[in-house]
């Protein structure tokens, strides 16, 4: 790697706005990295470096803005999220050449900030799978070993921040599509509470699951990032109204851990967990604990049935929202039907991947009339319960603490014919999707038995980024230096 | 919830329903799959949810709707750019059937 594409996205923003660095300057040692690691990584499907420099020289003429927090900073952004005049195609054949005529408003408001967008990161198609082998176009690769998979959904937006390829990118998360990816690639990835970040612009997965993130080499970016992207967006029903917090600034009020408690939920830590992912993660509370955090147990009874209560929710919304994509609205259009339902039959089959057409098939089953109430209905009751469970969890501490995955990276193809073993992948991080609350990905180590990195979750109560960012930045900056593996 | 099996024609049905047509090779597959992650979810059963209130999204806020005033965020021009094919007025759509 070049000097300059290893810097955070904190310290290449300062060198821009000194103007010892020139936005151009940035985007070509991206472009340069890019040209270098991406016929191996595959992370990145639309680039967009022409414009991107045209753009970076039109801001090197006016000069560095001090007011922009993201002023010349090279930024990618998972393909979920629409982008002005970029294809987006959501990791799917269906929309291939879909070009938007307007940005997802946290794109607009990166682009507000001054950032400046070089490509759109590769994903399983629909947000919908774990390993980012979904994908209709490519499979990614994590650059720490090129053999096992990235993670996903957002598993290119992990694996670019990981090849030095982007100082920060957005992934999504609907259940756990940004922190596992974090965690596979050794890098920082936040899931913000529901509502905190604007959803307009977002092509839906599961509309009451997803949220938009950041993903960066450090807590600090990620809390840079989420300081522009945060807040109400009227044309998004969903959005909170209620005050932002000035991230970067909180970070700055906590050197250590004193005076908090953090809740080590016993169903995080037990049965199923690697050995090498439990000993890096209970070196990070043993840590945390040194710093002054006080740990204590916590119970979080209802999280044996998370999967089964996400999935059964996250397929019956995704049948429906994906229900709009019928050959007539958008993308693909089968051409041999010979009338109306058969060319929303033959386009839909051509062009959806199977784990996308297994979704919808399972989405209708549980959503039909004999079957709602057993499934939907049941799955939202025992949503509520496990709100109720995190909210008496948080009554005793102020953060939970437990691993993002049950293991590291794992070889590409290792589960992609047992669909259900790859959905138990997600039984650490589901459960905050299902109840809202914010969560966040830290590397915390390199597994002993994989040489692969392992991540710490940390999870708070609804809106509470702050302490959680906090912690996590006090964390980083206290845990043992360990240096990630590079294998391109 | 279903103690019943889908068989390979019920995966059609509801795949028909969805608008998906699935060879036999992919019915038996999706068949298989689809029975394993339907038994798995029927672990739901253990738990007794008489009298909980569904929660069908964590933000329960009431909706406020936006006055009902006509906006235009979009021009004709914008909006048309990156179409396929247009008239310049409108986008022009190959025949669908």
């Amino acid at each position: 790697m070049s000097s300059l594409i290893e810097k955070s996205l904190t310290e290449i923003h300062s060198l821009l706005i000194a103007g010892e660095v020139t936005a151009v300057e940035a985007v070509k040692a991206c472009l340069d990295q890019i040209e270098k690691t991406e016929p191996k990584i595959k992370a990145l499907l639309a680039k967009d470096g022409e414009n991107a420099l045209k753009l970076a020289e039109e801001m090197d003429k006016q000069g560095p803005d001090a007011s922009k927090p993201l002023w010349g900073v090279p930024v990618v952004i998972k393909d979920v999220l629409a982008t002005k005049d970029i294809t987006t195609t959501c990791g799917s054949k269906i929309l291939e050449n879909f070009v938007p005529f307007y940005d997802a408003t946290s794109v607009a408001k990166l682009k507000e900030a001054g950032a400046i967008i070089i490509a759109k990161a590769n994903m399983d198609e629909f947000a919908m799978g774990s390993t980012t082998e979904n994908s209709a176009y490519q499979t990614t690769c994590n650059p720490c070993d090129l053999s096992r998979v990235p993670g996903g959904s957002s598993g290119g937006s992990g694996a670019t921040i990981a090849a030095g390829q982007c100082f920060a990118a957005l992934g999504t998360d609907t259940g756990g599509s940004i922190r596992l990816p974090a965690s596979f690639c050794g890098c920082v990835g936040v899931k913000p509470t529901y509502g905190r970040v604007s959803r307009y612009g977002m092509i839906a997965y599961g509309s009451s699951l997803d949220q938009i993130g950041p993903m960066t080499r450090t807590v600090e970016d990620s809390a840079r990032i989420l300081n522009v992207i945060a807040g109400h967006d009227k044309r998004d029903s969903t959005s909170v109204n209620c005050e932002v917090p000035n991230y970067i600034e909180a970070l700055a009020e906590r050197t250590d851990l004193s005076g908090l408690t953090i809740g080590l939920p016993e169903e995080y830590w037990g049965e199923g967990l690697s050995e090498e992912v439990s000993e890096a993660c209970k070196n990070a509370i043993k840590k945390a604990e040194e710093l002054g955090a006080k740990t204590v147990p916590v119970k979080l009874s209802m999280t044996e049935y998370a999967i089964a209560t996400y999935y059964i929710i996250a397929m019956a919304e995704a049948s429906s929202n994906l229900s709009r994509f019928d050959g007539i609205r958008y993308g693909h259009r089968s051409k041999d039907a010979d009338e109306l339902i058969d060319l929303y039959t033959k386009s839909r089959t051509e062009a959806f991947g199977d784990e996308v057409q297994r979704r919808i098939i399972i989405g209708t089953y549980v959503l039909s009339a004999g079957y709602y109430d057993a499934y939907y209905c049941k799955a939202a009751q025992i949503r509520r319960l496990m709100r109720n469970d995190f909210e008496k969890a948080f009554e005793s501490c102020d953060l939970i603490a437990g691993p993002a995955c049950p293991t590291t990276a794992f070889p590409v193809g290792e589960l992609t014919a047992d669909p259900l073993q790859m959905y138990l992948m997600d039984i650490f991080t589901i459960s905050l999707n299902l109840v809202g609350m914010p969560g966040m990905s830290l590397p915390v180590g390199i597994g002993k038995d994989t040489n692969m990195p392992v991540g710490l979750q940390l999870m708070a109560p609804a809106f509470g980024e702050t302490t959680m960012l906090q912690a996590a930045n006090v964390l980083e900056k206290n845990l043992p230096d360990f240096s990630k593996p590079q294998k391109f | 919830m279903s103690d019943v099996k889908l068989s390979t024609d019920e995966v059609a049905k509801v795949a028909s329903l969805a608008r998906l047509d699935l060879s036999e090779e992919k019915k038996e597959l999706f068949a298989g799959q689809l029975n394993n992650i339907l038994s798995y979810m029927d672990k739901l059963n253990e738990i007794d949810t008489k009298d909980v209130e569904p929660m069908f999204s964590p933000v329960e806020h009431t909706t406020v709707l936006r006055k009902d005033v006509v906006t235009k965020e979009h021009t004709r021009d914008e909006i048309l750019a990156n179409a396929p094919d247009s008239d310049g007025q409108y986008f022009v759509v190959p025949r669908i059937v």
